[in-house]
């Protein structure tokens, strides 16, 4: 893959806390305009790897561009133009919905903030508590406000932590159907962290499997599946998580595809 | 969501402001966030007048009790009364800054903050803004008390008073972006800081009593610091109605540099928070 064509490079990305080795000089290319699940269990390293994508934590080697400008030295000039949504913060509890989508706005600098607000508010049906404090919500409809308050300023890049975490199925596949749609309409690239891993077979062109942090597979999720001749991903990801096929992979593609980035 | 809506056509793209507009807008984000706070709140409007008020009245009853047996007093019978408004402009200048930080922890909104395109100085700027509302509510309503209460208006003093205001809320700043760093750097166990920390300056700042009584190394110690300064300065302006230049050239200069540190300080705990992957975890 050339630079040109991916919204986000990492190379030999490491961080490090004290002893402890978070990520282990990862490489990876994420192209514009597609999907990319960053998976692992719990501990591999994938919120690490997503706070260095997006400037708040300063890695201890290696480098991050996002969209063609190095992370986080010019996270003046990316971070307008990107999102996120994550479980690890929240927003103010006491403010209603439109005050925090209100706020949000005006930090990206966004025009006619009133018209996107009521935008973003018809696409994930917040109409009925946009005068409710955010604070009096259930854990489903704050995720819905999480993820308004990440495409309000329609990034061109969306990383996305566990966006589903906490939604009923019904709301998981409209947040997902909501998610193509956008990413259709401006060719957002989206990178996201999930347990879930339907919807990663669902919604992902690529997934990258970290584990104690370092990549140890990437491919489609059907090259995956072939892969470890699996049924579903949840099988795949259990494999890998464990160990299982970890020779198969040194001898074969996958470890090739990773040494390759 | 809409399942059935295509969003394909339905949502115009946003177009964003860019430059210095952006730069006012971001600023406008943190000071609205913390607007819509308390003006929705009248318990926090009130708790913001309650302390300097009740101060300031004890103060008052103090002054009108020693008044008629005390020279001093029957010469400047404001003093009690104008030092307990301009100790809490210092107090409520320290608060409005850390408290507005503090806010972010208790939400765990410090990471929505830092990953949108706000810069450490768009957020200083806001705090510190803040701080002025805050202060202009508590004192202006203990203010608003003195005077319906006791018939002392703290606006006798005339220009002094602003040049006191400023220099005071300043060094309230300095303290109040030190104070928000420490707290950043141990985290919210340390909120303490935040209500206590201006009182280790209260003993050195002359705030009832002249730098001279002290002993000679604490008045050593309070000549650096702004306070001293102001303090002094408003008991030339009460007791022999000379505006002592000097001194609010010292305090102006003082400020600067504390300013200086207590930013510095905000921006070493930033800078450490992303070395140890803090920002996105603090909160409650």
């Amino acid at each position: 893959m050339n630079d040109s064509d991916a919204a986000i490079v990492v190379a030999d990305l490491c961080k490090t806390y004290g002893a402890v080795e978070a990520v282990k000089g990862i490489s990876f290319a994420v192209r514009r305009g597609t999907t990319t699940a960053l998976l692992g269990g719990n501990g591999a390293g994938k919120t690490t790897t997503l706070s260095m994508l997006l400037g708040v934590l300063t890695p201890t080697a290696g480098s991050v561009s996002v969209l063609g400008e190095a992370m986080p030295r010019h996270r003046a000039r990316v971070l307008p133009r990107i999102n996120f949504t994550s479980p690890y913060v929240d927003l103010p509890k006491r403010l209603t919905v439109q005050e925090n989508l209100s706020v949000f706005a005006d930090l990206y600098g966004v025009r006619n903030a009133r018209l996107r607000i009521a935008a973003v508010a018809a696409d994930f049906d917040l109409g009925e508590f946009l005068r409710r404090p955010y604070g009096t919500l259930s854990a489903g409809q704050r995720t819905r406000v999480s993820l308004a308050k990440a495409v309000i300023n329609e990034p061109e890049v969306l990383l996305l932590d566990e966006p589903t975490a906490s939604l009923d199925p019904d709301v998981g596949d409209r947040m997902r159907t909501y998610l193509e749609q956008y990413q259709r309409r401006t060719g957002c690239t989206m990178l996201l962290a999930s347990h879930h891993m339907g919807e990663v077979e669902r919604m992902c062109d690529d997934v990258i499997m970290l584990r104690a942090g370092v990549v140890v597979d990437q491919g489609s999720p059907s090259a995956l599946l072939e892969r470890y001749g699996r049924d579903n991903m949840e099988e795949v990801f259990l494999d890998i998580a464990r160990g299982r096929g970890d020779d198969e992979r040194a001898a074969g593609g996958g470890a090739d595809e990773v040494a390759s980035l | 969501m809409n399942r059935d809506t295509d969003i394909a056509t339905a949502v115009p793209a946003p177009a964003r402001y860019t430059g210095a507009a952006a730069s006012v807008r971001r600023v406008r984000a943190v000071l609205r966030r913390h607007l819509y706070l308390i003006l929705r709140s009248w318990t926090r409007i009130v708790s913001m007048m309650y302390y300097p008020t009740v101060t300031m009245v004890v103060w008052a009853f103090l002054t009108i009790y020693l008044a008629p047996t005390n020279s001093f007093l029957k010469s400047a019978p404001g003093f009690f009364i104008g030092a307990v408004l301009l100790w809490d402009v210092l107090f409520r200048g320290q608060l409005g800054v850390s408290l507005t930080f503090i806010e972010e922890l208790y939400a765990r909104n410090l990471g929505n903050l830092f990953v949108s395109p706000l810069t450490l100085g768009e957020f200083i700027a806001g705090q510190l803004t803040m701080s002025v509302v805050r202060a202009l509510i508590g004192v202006g309503g203990a203010c608003l008390f003195a005077y319906l209460l006791f018939r002392y208006s703290i606006f006798s003093m005339g220009f002094a008073l602003i040049a006191f205001f400023v220099c005071l809320l300043v060094f309230g700043w300095a303290i109040g972006l030190a104070m928000s760093g420490m707290i950043m750097r141990l985290g919210l166990g340390a909120e303490e800081l935040a209500w206590a920390s201006i009182f280790v300056v209260a003993p050195v700042s002359g705030v009832y009593y002249p730098i001279a009584v002290l002993p000679g190394w604490m008045q050593s110690v309070a000549w650096v610091l702004p306070s001293a300064h102001v303090f002094e300065g408003m008991r030339a302006v009460l007791l022999h109605g000379e505006f002592p230049w000097q001194h609010l050239w010292a305090a102006l200069g003082l400020d600067v540099v504390y300013l200086g540190l207590g930013a510095a300080v905000f921006a070493w705990a930033v800078r450490y928070a992303r070395n140890h992957g803090t920002l996105l975890q603090m909160g409650e």
